[in-house]
C-alpha cells in the first residue's frame, strides 16, 4: 500500500457495524448448529455454555442475523445486481483464481464472486429462517401437514451446508487471499491502488479519474 | 447400572456402552382393543404411578374428554365410532401412547447425546436431564407421541414404566386394567398371545380381518395391538397403516451428514491448497497511473 496516497472510503461506519453484527451472529448460529449437526461436534455446545443454552439461543441469535441480512439486502441491492460487466468478468474468473488479475475485465464496487456470495447468503438465509421457524415450533404444524416438518429438516441442513461453503471461501478471501480486504471492512478505507486493481469501475466512479 | 443396559443412544459418537453386555428379553405390551371397555383406568394409573400433575379435561359431547396426549398425559384411549353398512355402528377404543419401536424415529432424529436411549429390553426412554428441547423427536416420531413442555423445555412420553419393569413389575396401566385387555411380557410371548387371540376372533366371530398390529416399517413395536380389522388401522384414531421413520430424517442423519462433512473438510483443504499454490493477491504499487 502506498502510505502517501489518500485512502478511499469503501465501507461506511454503518455498513461495517452491520457486517460485523452479521458475522458474529452467523458465527454463533453456525457453531451451535454444527453442534446439533453431528455427535462428533456436540462438544461445541458444551463449550458455549451447554447444549440446552445453545439450543435456546440458536434461533434467537439467528433471527438477529436474518435482520442484518435484510438490512444488507436493502442497502446493497443496487450494488449487487449482476450486470454485463460481471458476465465478462465471470468468463475470465479462472484468471482471478490464479492471481492473474491484470488479465481481468474491470469490475464495479463488487465483483461477480462477491455478488454470488451475497445472493447465496440471501437465498440460503431465507431457506434457513423459513425451515427454522418450522423446526422451532413443530407442534404449530398440524399433524396432517407433517410433510412440512420433514421438508424443513432437509431444507435447513442443505441451506446451512451451502452457507458454510460460501462462508469458508468468504473468510479465506477476505483475510488471507485478498490483502487489504480485511482492513477495509474494519477501518472502512482502501488505498487508491487497491481500489484500482480490484474494483476499477468503482474507483473511476468515486474518484472521477 | 442402567447405563450398562443401553443398546442405542441418541446423538452419540461411538458405540453404545451396553450393547450385548447383558442377556435381556425384549419386553412388550399387548393391547387387545376387542376387550377394551374404555374405562380409562390405565390413564389414571399412569398419572398416579408417574406422579403427573393434574390436567383439565374437556367436554365436547364425546367420551374423548382428553383430546390428545400431553407432556403430563402419556396415554389415553382414543374413541372412534365406526358406522357399518347395515346401519349399526361399532365403538373402537384404542389405548394410545408410545409404541416403543425397535427402530425409533425419535432416537434417530435426536441430536442430544443420551437424551433418548433404548434399553437392551427394548424400552425407549427419554432422559430429560440430557434433553435440550429441540423437539426433533416430535418430527422423527411416526406416531405423534413425544410432547413438549414449554415451561421446562423438555420432551416427555410414556416410559413403559421402565422404573417398574427394571424391578420386575409390570407397567402401572397393565396392573390397573379391569378387563385384562392389557398384557405385558416378553415380545415373543405377547406376539403369540396376540396371534392366538386374533385367530380366535377370525374363527369364532365375524371379525374375519382380525390381526396383530406390529408394524415392520419401524422394526416392530414394543406395544402391539389386537385389532378387529387389521386391514384398516387408520380407523382406530389414525393409527398409521405403514409407519416409517421419515425418509428425510434418514437422509439427513445418513448420506447427507457424511457428504456435508466431506464438503466442509474439502472446503478447508481446498482454500489451504489454493493459498499454498497461488498465495495472496498483492496490489502492484502503480506509479501515478493512467488507464491500463
Amino acid at each position: 500500500m502506498n502510505a502517501a496516497a489518500q485512502g478511499i472510503r469503501r465501507y461506511t461506519m454503518k455498513e461495517r457495524v452491520i457486517h460485523w453484527t452479521s458475522a458474529l451472529t452467523f458465527g454463533y448460529a453456525l457453531a451451535t448448529g454444527l453442534a446439533f449437526y453431528s455427535p462428533h461436534l456436540y462438544w461445541i455446545a458444551i463449550v458455549l455454555g451447554g447444549a440446552p443454552t445453545s439450543r435456546f439461543w440458536h434461533p434467537i441469535i439467528a433471527l438477529v442475523f436474518i435482520v442484518t441480512l435484510a438490512w444488507m439486502l436493502g442497502n446493497w441491492l443496487g450494488d449487487m445486481r449482476i450486470t454485463a460487466v460481471d458476465r465478462a468478468w465471470g468468463k475470465a474468473m479462472s484468471r482471478y483464481v490464479e492471481n492473474k488479475d491484470e488479465d481481468l475485465p474491470p469490475s464495479d464496487r463488487f465483483n461477480l464472486g462477491q455478488k454470488y456470495f451475497f445472493w447465496v447468503m440471501v437465498w440460503a438465509g431465507l431457506g434457513l429462517v423459513t425451515s427454522g421457524s418450522v423446526l422451532w415450533f413443530p407442534e404449530m404444524i398440524q399433524w396432517n401437514l407433517r410433510f412440512l416438518r420433514y421438508a424443513a429438516i432437509l431444507i435447513h441442513v442443505a441451506c446451512a451446508l451451502i452457507t458454510i461453503g460460501a462462508f469458508i471461501i468468504h473468510v479465506y478471501m477476505g483475510t488471507a487471499m485478498v490483502r487489504g480486504g480485511f482492513t477495509s471492512i474494519i477501518l472502512g478505507e482502501v488505498s487508491p491502488a487497491w481500489a484500482k486493481m480490484h474494483h476499477r469501475l468503482w474507483y473511476q466512479r468515486v474518484t472521477g479519474k | 447400572m442402567a447405563n450398562l443396559r443401553i443398546q442405542k443412544i441418541s446423538g452419540h459418537a461411538g458405540p453404545a456402552p451396553g450393547q450385548g453386555v447383558q442377556r435381556q428379553d425384549q419386553v412388550a405390551k399387548l393391547i387387545d382393543t376387542t376387550t377394551c371397555i374404555g374405562c380409562k383406568a390405565c390413564e389414571v394409573a399412569c398419572m398416579e404411578w408417574n406422579d403427573l400433575p393434574f390436567r383439565e379435561t374437556t367436554f365436547n359431547n364425546t367420551y374423548q374428554t382428553m383430546p390428545h396426549m400431553a407432556w403430563n398425559y402419556w396415554t389415553l384411549i382414543r374413541f372412534d365410532e365406526r358406522p357399518h353398512e347395515d346401519g349399526t355402528f361399532q365403538w373402537l377404543m384404542r389405548k394410545d401412547g408410545c409404541m416403543h419401536c425397535a427402530d425409533p424415529g425419535c432416537l434417530a432424529a435426536c441430536p442430544a447425546d443420551g437424551a433418548i436411549v433404548q434399553y437392551e429390553n427394548g424400552i425407549v426412554d427419554f432422559q430429560q436431564d440430557s434433553c435440550i428441547g429441540c423437539q426433533y423427536c416430535v418430527t422423527g416420531c411416526p406416531f405423534n407421541v413425544p410432547k413438549f413442555n414449554p415451561q421446562t423445555k423438555r420432551v416427555f412420553k410414556c416410559t413403559l414404566c421402565s422404573d417398574r419393569v427394571s424391578q420386575g413389575l409390570e407397567p402401572a396401566c397393565i396392573k390397573a386394567c379391569p378387563t385384562g385387555c392389557l398384557h405385558f411380557g416378553t415380545k415373543d410371548d405377547m406376539k403369540a398371545l396376540g396371534e392366538a387371540r386374533a385367530q380366535q376372533l377370525r374363527e369364532h366371530s365375524s371379525y374375519a380381518n382380525a390381526g396383530v398390529y406390529d408394524p415392520a416399517g419401524v422394526g416392530g413395536t414394543g406395544v402391539m395391538y389386537v385389532l378387529h380389522d387389521a386391514t384398516n388401522p387408520e380407523a382406530y384414531g389414525g393409527l398409521p397403516s405403514n409407519p416409517r421413520v421419515p425418509w428425510t430424517v434418514r437422509l439427513w442423519k445418513g448420506p447427507l451428514k457424511w457428504l456435508g462433512n466431506l464438503a466442509m473438510i474439502g472446503g478447508l483443504i481446498g482454500v489451504t491448497l489454493h493459498y499454498l499454490r497461488f498465495g495472496p493477491k498483492h496490489v502492484k504499487d502503480d506509479s501515478a497511473g493512467g488507464e491500463a
